[in-house]
């Protein structure tokens, strides 16, 4: 589905990611685990420029419209699905097919009371659920979801991570929990100063084993 | 070990101020800053005396000047707006910023005076004359919006979308609010402007202003005046949204006149009129050469010399008074009564366009730089010092902050003046393209040249002029950036 042969990433002199050997097979379900820094936002860059499927995305900024409603910023996972002219008119008067189709979306992640809402106003968590809303309105057979349960709490997190893996038939996530990686996903790459480390089943690796990435 | 010397060493935005302060008191060597009235006294005294016995009788129809020049400032930056709308989505291209530039770096005064040649008292000109350089104005600060606005949303859809879907969801929601503050801004220009524009013949609030100065009526000049702060100080009463359509529909039967564009005009004025003469008579290169020659070094040199001269004295008096000024409007200064009188005089000052500023003052001092560079002072620092005043509103202060003097000298300007100075150079520009203008009035900068040119019919001279003119705007606009640049200065884009 995915295929990156010895990729490098460099910033000026800075190494970002080095010598990237990885084949993303479809119905796979990845984790990047890894410390701050040590590229798996990068990785995750990389491998959505390295696609041509219209895949769905939760960049790890959530890159919302602050002045749009929920609604919209939802809306805005299938506007390349639409007519140019349907895509204004919903800007203007959203229509109720289009409300129904963001509303369910948003029920399955306690959301539904803040359709109307506009995005400023709603807390970091809720800007989180909405990024995955939109990624889960937007469908397809690719998610690549950087950090997307970062503000959320733990049931929360139990759910989306449920949800996300439930809809997508191919995953790769950035992901902190070490546990939640192992949990959810059936394989796990460990990046180190930009360089894999780790690329193995989830079955084969233990808790321990992925903390040693962390010191 | 080698001992390091710890020297003290001033910044270099306090040697830029320098270096441009000694520049002015050079240029001071070439300033003619006489009073060359007899009784400046007793004119100011007759002035006054208007002041105090306000009258419209003499005004032929006041309500007309005042809907005349809404009419035109309204329409003229509306079809700015929506013109420079579309370029700014355009702006990446080089060329395209360039003619902005140059379209922008000539003032609306400057394209009356063109147009009224091709289409005389026609609407169009009036129209044109505003909505040309407003249009290149607002394409840049437009573009300057977007390029500073959030991109995220916009890159993270940009590739499953086409671009009208992108840009309307993922740009302008968030950018809109800015839109709109500085479209109201410019509105408030556009009045100025189009006020103006009556002083070279339109229909507007200046035409009206010129006669009744010229008579020596100042309760009518006054009394205009005072209409015309008022019209400005409430424009957020009268501009709503919901007025627009209102506006834009009544706008244009208010500028309609029965003058009609011939097209013979039209023809002769880019096959003749602005032909240089010598190849209209089919003369020699060489004869061209002279002519251009003699236009250059009798006119556009002289020109230039003292529109710098005169330009950098006002640059530099703009940013003393400008510091002495903002005070006025500052919470930690003033309060209550104080501040309100201090923002009333400001408003009074930035709202008085300076053509009618050094209009007012060479009545009293006669022509020389002095009255234009006391107008564009006034006017400019009151500009700069409503910002800075603002500015330093939001400042957040120790609790053991001093007070007065030592407040102002030891917390306050340090902490504003790179923003001071980055407003100052922003209007550098803009100080350059009034003092070119101001020539207009008799103070021999480019303007004058150019005005005398038009009125001796010799419009061949008058484009070489006004492309000269624009050039320098350009030049200047160009090293203000840079100094910007070096010194990271950044302005938002409300002083434009």
């Amino acid at each position: 589905m995915i295929n990156l042969k010895s990729a490098n990433v460099n910033y000026g002199d800075k190494i970002i990611l080095q010598n990237i050997n990885l084949h993303i097979n479809a119905g796979e379900t990845l984790a990047l685990v890894g410390h701050s820094g040590a590229g798996k936002s990068s990785l995750l860059k990389l491998l959505y420029e390295n696609q041509k499927l219209d895949s769905a995305l939760i960049p790890q900024e959530y890159a919302l419209v602050q002045n749009l409603s929920v609604f919209h910023n939802v809306f805005m996972g299938q506007l390349g699905k639409n007519s140019v002219w349907y895509n204004l008119i919903n800007l203007i008067k959203p229509l109720s097919e289009p409300v129904s189709k963001v509303k369910d979306k948003l029920q399955q992640l306690q959301l539904e009371e803040k359709l109307f809402e506009p995005v400023a106003k709603l807390s970091g968590g809720q800007q989180q659920r909405t990024a995955i809303a939109r990624a889960l309105f937007h469908d397809g057979k690719l998610l690549l979801a950087d950090e997307p349960i970062s503000s959320l709490d733990e049931t929360q997190s139990q759910q989306v991570m449920l949800l996300l893996c439930q809809q997508f038939e191919t995953i790769v996530f950035s992901l902190h929990d070490v546990d939640l990686a192992l949990k959810f996903c059936d394989r796990i790459i460990g990046l180190d100063h930009g360089e894999i480390v780790i690329d193995a089943p989830a079955k084969d690796l233990t808790r321990a084993e992925l903390l040693k990435l962390y010191d | 070990m080698t001992k390091t010397a710890i020297t003290f060493k001033h910044s270099r935005r306090w040697n830029l101020s320098w270096l441009f302060v000694g520049i002015a008191i050079f240029c001071l060597l070439f300033a003619d800053l006489r009073i060359n009235t007899y009784d400046p006294m007793a004119e100011f005294s007759r002035m006054l005396s208007g002041l105090f016995n306000l009258s419209l009788v003499t005004v032929s129809d006041p309500i007309d000047a005042f809907l005349q020049t809404v009419a035109f400032a309204i329409l003229g930056v509306a079809l700015g707006c929506i013109s420079g709308f579309f370029l700014a989505l355009l702006f990446r291209f080089k060329l395209l910023r360039i003619l902005c530039a140059l379209l922008r770096s000539v003032h609306e005064l400057f394209w009356a005076l063109i147009f009224l040649q091709i289409f005389g008292l026609h609407p169009i000109t009036g129209l044109l004359a505003l909505a040309i350089p407003y249009a290149a104005t607002f394409a840049k600060v437009f573009a300057e919006i977007i390029e500073e606005g959030d991109h995220r949303a916009y890159n993270a859809i940009r590739n499953h979308t086409d671009f009208v879907s992108a840009f309307f969801y993922a740009q302008l929601p968030d950018l809109w609010n800015h839109f709109i503050t500085y479209t109201s801004y410019r509105l408030e220009c556009g009045l100025r402007s189009s006020a103006v524009l009556g002083f070279v013949g339109l229909p507007t609030l200046g035409y009206y202003l010129n006669s009744a100065f010229l008579e020596g009526q100042y309760s009518e000049v006054w009394a205009l005046l005072i209409l015309f702060y008022i019209l400005i100080a409430s424009i957020r009463y009268w501009v709503r949204p919901k007025l627009l359509p209102v506006y834009l529909v009544a706008a244009p039967l208010i500028i309609y006149n029965d003058n009609i564009i011939t097209f013979e005009n039209v023809g002769r004025f880019f096959t003749h009129d602005i032909i240089p003469s010598p190849l209209r008579h089919n003369e020699s290169m060489a004869s061209l050469w002279h002519w251009f020659s003699e236009l250059f070094f009798n006119e556009a040199l002289p020109g230039i010399f003292n529109t710098l001269v005169l330009s950098q004295l006002a640059l530099v008096l703009t940013g003393v008074v400008a510091l002495l000024w903002f005070p006025l409007i500052s919470k930690l200064f003033f309060r209550g009564f104080g501040r309100a009188s201090g923002n009333s005089f400001l408003v009074i000052m930035r709202s008085t366009p300076e053509y009618i500023l050094a209009f007012i003052l060479l009545l009293l001092w006669g022509p020389s730089m002095l009255p234009a560079v006391i107008a564009l002072t006034l006017h400019n620092a009151a500009i700069i010092a409503h910002l800075m005043g603002r500015y330093s509103n939001n400042l957040k202060l120790r609790l053991d902050a001093s007070h007065g003097l030592r407040l102002y000298l030891f917390e306050i300007v340090p902490r504003i003046y790179g923003q001071f100075l980055a407003f100052l150079f922003y209007r550098w520009e803009i100080i350059i393209r009034e003092t070119a203008i101001l020539g207009i009035l008799g103070i021999a900068t480019l303007g004058f040249y150019i005005d005398s040119a038009i009125a001796d019919i010799r419009f061949d001279k008058a484009m070489v002029l006004i492309a000269i003119t624009a050039l320098l705007n350009v030049a200047v606009d160009i090293l203000a950036r840079y100094i910007r640049n070096q010194l990271r200065l950044k302005t938002t884009v409300e002083c434009a």
